[in-house]
């Protein structure tokens, strides 16, 4: 008996069978075909009767009250911490729950300005004048506004790395760029726009070496392939819950414990304290001290139960069945004439979202046409503006793959490519 | 199919072949308008003649990059105030926009919109309604701009 090279073929059929919606028609009876699972995913059944069971049996604000409900609830607010905590590598402790990735990373920006108003244990978090942050012109808003921000409040200086033709970041200026100035380097795991995943080793090597804080944008990469956090060896890493089959209201950062002990709170208030007196207050250790107010709880169960979900079907066979879908769909849109792919034509280190232009039809029109067909992609800048601009591209078509999509599903894509230009009139 | 319903041939052949299309001399304001969503772009110029609601629109001059929907409409919109006065552009303006916000219930009147009445299937996209009122957004400004440099 042989044993197979790569990871056993997922069993799509049975997976679409846990995602009610994918069986739904839209615009006068066209399947869905959902493309645009790098905007939001689909949440499978188990996900939704995981909440549903818990609203429905154990409900209760977490940590606070001493009731069976209470002490029920925040074990399953915890025990979903620490799954999650698992499943990308990382310590319990190490696991904050933010409303999304986007807070998770203005949490990181405020904490460091925060810093210069906190006690001497905060110092290595400060920015000030001569201090510089370092992004990459590839970045979601996300990962790009937070830090101009924090550079308008403190003085620090925004640099960023520039990008290849073919949507990578370009690192050819890593070691000019990563200097003793630099205090933190932020960036994207893998493009939301390009689908190119960034060299992570070459990027923390050089930040460790000056001595930098390391922050990544993990959105893209942990709902699609095998991430381990340590083994990145970065400071800090966020993502979304409703990008990886779980809920919306939810996200991730994680920060080496030994960081997030040192580093002050952004949202303050009940529950992150450690006493409060009229004159002032302590604050409790992380994670705790990140998570003012009662926090989301159903849907860190949710989260669970999707991370449960990923496991089971395994991380390495759903990136291998998405490697397959963009193969796909990469040679049928190089088969039409005048579409131009935004970002890496072949496989080589890249996720499952292909964006391109069509020459002749704008990607709103261009969506308009997919829509009518019941394909969902995504069209405009998808939040990555200064990308756009770099590439010359206004606006781009992005359709982007999770492990529900079909090959007959690509097919479709290309087909209702076809039928833009036909439309349109560009032959 | 719906998408003819939205794609009226008026819209498609404005697309293609756009009215008043391109930046001119002479100008009083030009101002620049974006869809944040999609990153649609128009920069926009306008010439009056004399003041108030009675001046006349003498020229109207764009440069976009956009999707067919806000290049058509950007051009309609020129037909529909180019020659006329401030005021009239105004309640053209009023009725375009009763239009895009009726949600495809609203059955426009083509003496006031000419042209302007293929964008009521565009109505009917939620999403794309902006894409539509990109051109008149500037146009206000622009005529705003002036309005407030001569007061």
């Amino acid at each position: 008996m042989t044993v197979a090279a790569g990871p056993l073929p997922l069993d799509v059929a049975a997976i679409r069978g846990d995602f009610a919606i994918l069986g739904r028609t839209v615009r006068d009876g066209k399947p869905l075909v959902y493309l645009d699972s790098g905007a939001t995913s689909q949440r499978p059944r188990q996900v939704l009767d995981a909440e549903r069971t818990f609203l429905e049996t154990s409900n209760a604000a977490v940590h606070r009250g001493a009731h069976q409900l209470s002490e029920e609830a925040t074990d399953a607010y915890e025990g979903a911490r620490a799954r999650i905590a698992s499943f990308v590598g990382v310590d319990q402790e190490e696991v904050v729950f933010t409303k999304n990735a986007t807070e998770g990373i203005n949490l990181v920006a405020y904490a460091m300005s925060n810093s210069s108003t906190s006690g001497p244990s905060a110092a290595r978090f400060r920015l000030g004048p001569g201090d510089e942050v370092v992004i990459t012109e590839v970045e979601h808003h996300a990962n790009l506004v937070p830090w101009q921000q924090v550079c308008e409040r403190t003085g620090a200086t925004l640099r960023w790395f520039g990008v290849t033709s073919d949507g990578r970041v370009d690192l050819s200026e890593l070691d000019s760029l990563v200097n003793e100035r630099t205090k933190v380097v932020a960036f994207t795991h893998q493009s939301n726009v390009s689908g190119a995943i960034t060299p992570v080793a070459r990027i923390v090597k050089r930040a460790k070496e000056v001595g930098a804080l390391t922050v990544l944008d993990a959105c893209q990469s942990v709902p699609h392939m095998p991430v381990d956090f340590r083994a990145l060896d970065v400071d800090f890493a966020v993502f979304s819950g409703h990008k990886m089959l779980g809920p919306s209201g939810i996200g991730v950062l994680y920060g080496r414990f030994e960081l997030l002990s040192a580093m002050p709170p952004f949202i303050t208030g009940g529950s992150m304290i450690e006493l409060v007196r009229m004159e002032g207050s302590t604050f409790a250790p992380p994670p705790q001290r990140f998570e003012a107010g009662v926090p989301m709880t159903s849907q860190a169960i949710g989260l669970a139960a999707a991370v449960d979900y990923l496991s089971v079907v395994g991380l390495e066979r759903v990136h291998a069945h998405e490697m397959a879908l963009t193969a796909a769909a990469l040679r049928g849109l190089s088969e039409v004439d005048g579409v131009h792919i935004v970002g890496p034509t072949d496989l080589t280190e890249r996720g499952g979202a292909v964006s391109f232009v069509i020459d002749g039809v704008h990607a709103h029109d261009a969506g308009q046409v997919l829509d009518s067909l019941g394909v969902e992609i995504r069209v405009g800048h998808h939040c990555a503006w200064p990308l756009h601009r770099k590439l010359g591209v206004a606006a781009s078509v992005r359709a982007s793959f999770y492990l529900y999509n079909t090959l007959e599903e690509v097919d479709v894509l290309v087909e209702a490519v076809r039928e833009a230009k036909r439309f349109f009139g560009v032959a | 199919m719906q998408l003819e319903q939205m794609y009226q041939e008026i819209i498609l052949d404005h697309y293609k072949n756009p009215h008043r299309r391109g930046l001119r001399d002479p100008y009083d304001a030009e101002v620049h308008h974006v869809n944040p969503t999609c990153g649609d772009e128009v920069t926009l110029r306008v010439k009056l003649e004399g003041s108030g609601a009675e001046a006349k629109v003498v020229d109207v001059s764009y440069d976009a990059q956009g999707c067919s929907i806000s290049q058509a409409a950007t051009s309609v919109l020129t037909d529909l105030v180019v020659d006329g006065t401030v005021g009239e552009s105004f309640a053209k303006h009023e009725e375009f926009l009763r239009l895009m916000q009726g949600r495809g219930k609203v059955e426009p009147d083509e003496d006031v919109l000419e042209d302007g009445i293929a964008f009521a299937g565009v109505a009917k996209y939620p999403a794309r309604v902006k894409c539509a009122l990109l051109g008149w957004m500037a146009f206000k400004d622009a005529v705003a701009r002036v309005e407030g440099t001569e007061s």
